[in-house]
């Protein structure tokens, strides 16, 4: 009992501070001058997903079979070693990849993808990779002993007992993904970040704000968006969102 | 039909070459149970594993129904041999249908005929289609599980079947009782059957044949009933077990053994020409009273005879147990221990008396094949060097 009263209590104290915060932020203005940057957001926001998008479909389309070729049997001998060589590869900064990247394609649009890209790329093969290593041995066993060829097994057997992984990964590095676009804008390819980076040096926190809060609701959106599709693309058996 | 020609496996481990199955010939006639039998490390998996090329032979040959394997594609091979492993390995991701259909999905049977098979699948194995079939193995017990794996294997009606132990991640109980559904299915379908298994009890249940491995080299390949009757050397008498002659009760069935002399009165003779009977006849105790269609009624007891005067039908006891011809010497021992007698009638289907079955003359089977051996060739020595 206590405890539900407490609950309710903060309930409504969170309720009163949303609400004192509404009337504040009518009060002073700063909803105006929110509403004063919205056309830039609406602009930049575009930019900001399509160098997502780009970035991210783009590092899918390589992570993904990178992965699944890394963790055919052929190529064990190597496998582990290339994935040691990604794993570094992960702990570079993102800022110095891009910094690196405008240094060999110069500034825009083309050097931020190939930076996000590179940086997406790493967590998707990585899963990949783990994924399908993962898959219970005796599953492939069953799976050869019955007669399935090697692209039957890793479509029908391996895949889809790995999905669940493979998802999870695409997850981590899209949400990142998002939030580091913002970086983009330091080497001339727009997006939220040009909001973010312009409100700080101008001590601009409602600029500030407008480039980040949207960029912050992005990366949910993106999170939530994937969680949506694993749980429907996952098979029901496979899928411990649905178990 | 399954034949295996000087089949051998050497494994290349970084600890030098480890000879896993040692030039191993055999061969099981069609639509029998073999068993491979042995401690673990072996070689039972391995030379079950060659058969479907699981393990590629380092050399030697396997026959299939008369035929040479080596020159069949894999993967059509593989679809021609029904595979169980101890795992289980059902496909998480597919529902029990696709699990049970995906071999003949994989011949490129119609969706019909699959279905179809399915639901036949299931009758078989004793689960309700309706219930089972859209479910994933998750939502199945271990035992159901196990079923669905003998399913999966059997649904494209392969001649020759290999499992390796298929029934060991199951508890006792219902591990007997999956033997038992599937030995009455073999009944009827009659496979060509290999089978691992490192449980004796098993094997001597399961197998038609036992092969006892050791060390990667078969040993001794016979029937059950030769086994254990009699082991080839030192090494299958120890892994049988000291209490081996009891397991051989399981195996011989009263018919075998059954005298069908039986001494025997009828309810309208004395007791007089009883004693004398029993006399006659040189039996300790007591003699079985039939009646008009000669089944057993009663037991009339010698001290009785001996002391009263009168007619059988009023002074003789109720029969302690009679066995059937297709029992088990089990059952008998177990009949006789429970009455403490020495000797039980016998009956056929309808229920007339057909013989006796003693003691004596149980343990004296069981001895003899044991005795034939100690007598003759048993040299140890030379049964181990082989
Ligand atoms: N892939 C492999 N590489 C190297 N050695 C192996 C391999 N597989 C099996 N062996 C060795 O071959 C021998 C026989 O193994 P096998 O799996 O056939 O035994 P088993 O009779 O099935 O035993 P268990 O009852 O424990 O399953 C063992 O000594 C094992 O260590
Ligand atoms: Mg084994």
């Amino acid at each position: 009992m206590p405890i539900r009263s407490i609950k309710g209590a903060l309930k409504a104290l969170v309720l009163f501070a949303i609400f004192f915060a509404g009337v504040w932020s009518q009060s002073s203005g700063v909803i105006d001058e929110f509403l004063w940057y919205l056309p830039d957001v609406q602009y930049l926001m575009v930019q900001h997903i399509w160098l997502t998008v780009m970035s991210g479909s783009l590092a899918i389309l390589v992570a993904i079979p990178l992965g699944i070729v890394l963790s055919r049997p052929k190529m064990a001998n190597v496998a582990e070693s290339l994935m040691q060589v990604l794993n570094v590869g992960t702990t570079i900064p993102t800022l110095a990849v891009l910094a690196l990247s405008m240094s060999f394609l110069g500034i825009g649009t083309v050097p931020a993808v190939f930076g996000l890209f590179v940086a997406t790329l790493l967590p998707i093969t990585r899963n990949t990779y783990a994924g399908l290593k993962g898959v219970n041995p005796a599953l492939m066993e069953a799976a050869a002993g019955i007669g399935m060829s090697p692209m039957q097994r890793l479509l029908k057997v391996e895949l889809p007992n790995a999905l669940y992984v493979i998802f999870a990964g695409m997850r981590t590095a899209l949400t990142i993904n998002v939030g580091t676009v913002p970086l983009a804008f330091l080497i001339g390819a727009g997006g939220l970040g040009e909001l973010i980076f312009t409100g700080i040096d101008l001590y601009d926190p409602v600029m500030m704000l407008s480039g980040a809060i949207p960029t912050a609701l992005l990366a949910i959106t993106i999170d939530a968006l994937i969680a949506i599709i694993a749980f429907l693309v996952v098979p029901r058996g496979v899928n411990p969102s649905r178990a | 039909m399954i034949r295996l020609e000087s089949l051998t496996k050497v494994f290349d481990t970084p600890k030098g070459a480890v000879v896993a199955a040692d030039h191993i010939d055999m061969e099981v006639p069609e639509g029998e149970i073999c068993i491979l039998l042995g401690p673990s490390g072996c070689g039972k998996t391995t030379t079950l594993k060659m058969i479907n090329r699981i393990v590629k032979p380092t050399s030697g040959k396997v026959f299939i129904n008369g035929e040479d394997t080596t020159g069949l594609d894999t993967q059509t091979l593989r679809r021609n041999i029904g595979y169980v492993i101890q795992q289980i390995g059902l496909f998480p991701n597919m529902t029990i249908e696709e699990n049970i259909t995906i071999v003949p999905k994989l011949l490129g049977w119609d969706k019909a005929k699959y279905k179809a098979r399915a639901r036949e699948m299931m009758a078989m194995i004793a689960l309700e289609p309706d219930a089972f079939l859209k479910r994933f193995p998750s939502e199945l017990s271990g035992g159901q599980q196990q079923r669905i794996g003998v399913a999966r294997a059997l649904a494209a009606d392969p001649p020759v079947m290999l499992m390796d132990e298929p029934f060991g991640a199951i508890d006792p109980i219902n591990r007997a009782v999956i033997q038992d559904e599937f030995l009455k299915m073999q009944q009827e379908l009659n496979k060509t059957i290999m089978f691992v298994s490192h449980d004796i009890d098993e094997a001597i249940k399961m197998g038609d044949r036992v092969a006892v491995f050791r060390e990667g080299k078969l040993v001794q390949y016979s029937t059950p009933d030769d086994l254990l009757a009699a082991p080839k050397n030192a090494f299958v008498e120890s892994f049988l077990g000291e209490d081996r002659a009891l397991k051989r009760l399981n195996l011989v069935k009263v018919r075998e053994i059954v005298t069908d002399e039986i001494g025997t009165v009828t309810p309208s003779d004395t007791l007089e020409t009883a004693l004398a009977k029993i006399d006659d006849y040189g039996y300790q105790n007591a003699i079985l009273m039939i009646n008009e269609r000669k089944q057993p009624a009663g037991i009339i007891s010698r001290s009785l005879a001996r002391t009263t005067k009168g007619y059988c039908r009023d002074h003789f006891q109720a029969v302690p147990a009679v066995v059937d011809l297709d029992d088990d010497l089990r059952k008998a021992a177990s009949l006789m221990f429970a009455h403490d007698q020495t000797w039980l009638p016998c009956v056929d289907k309808a229920g007339t008396v057909c013989g006796q079955i003693t003691q004596r003359a149980m343990t004296s089977h069981l001895g003899a094949r044991y005795r034939a051996r100690q007598g003759d060739d048993r040299k140890p020595s030379a049964a181990i060097k082989e």
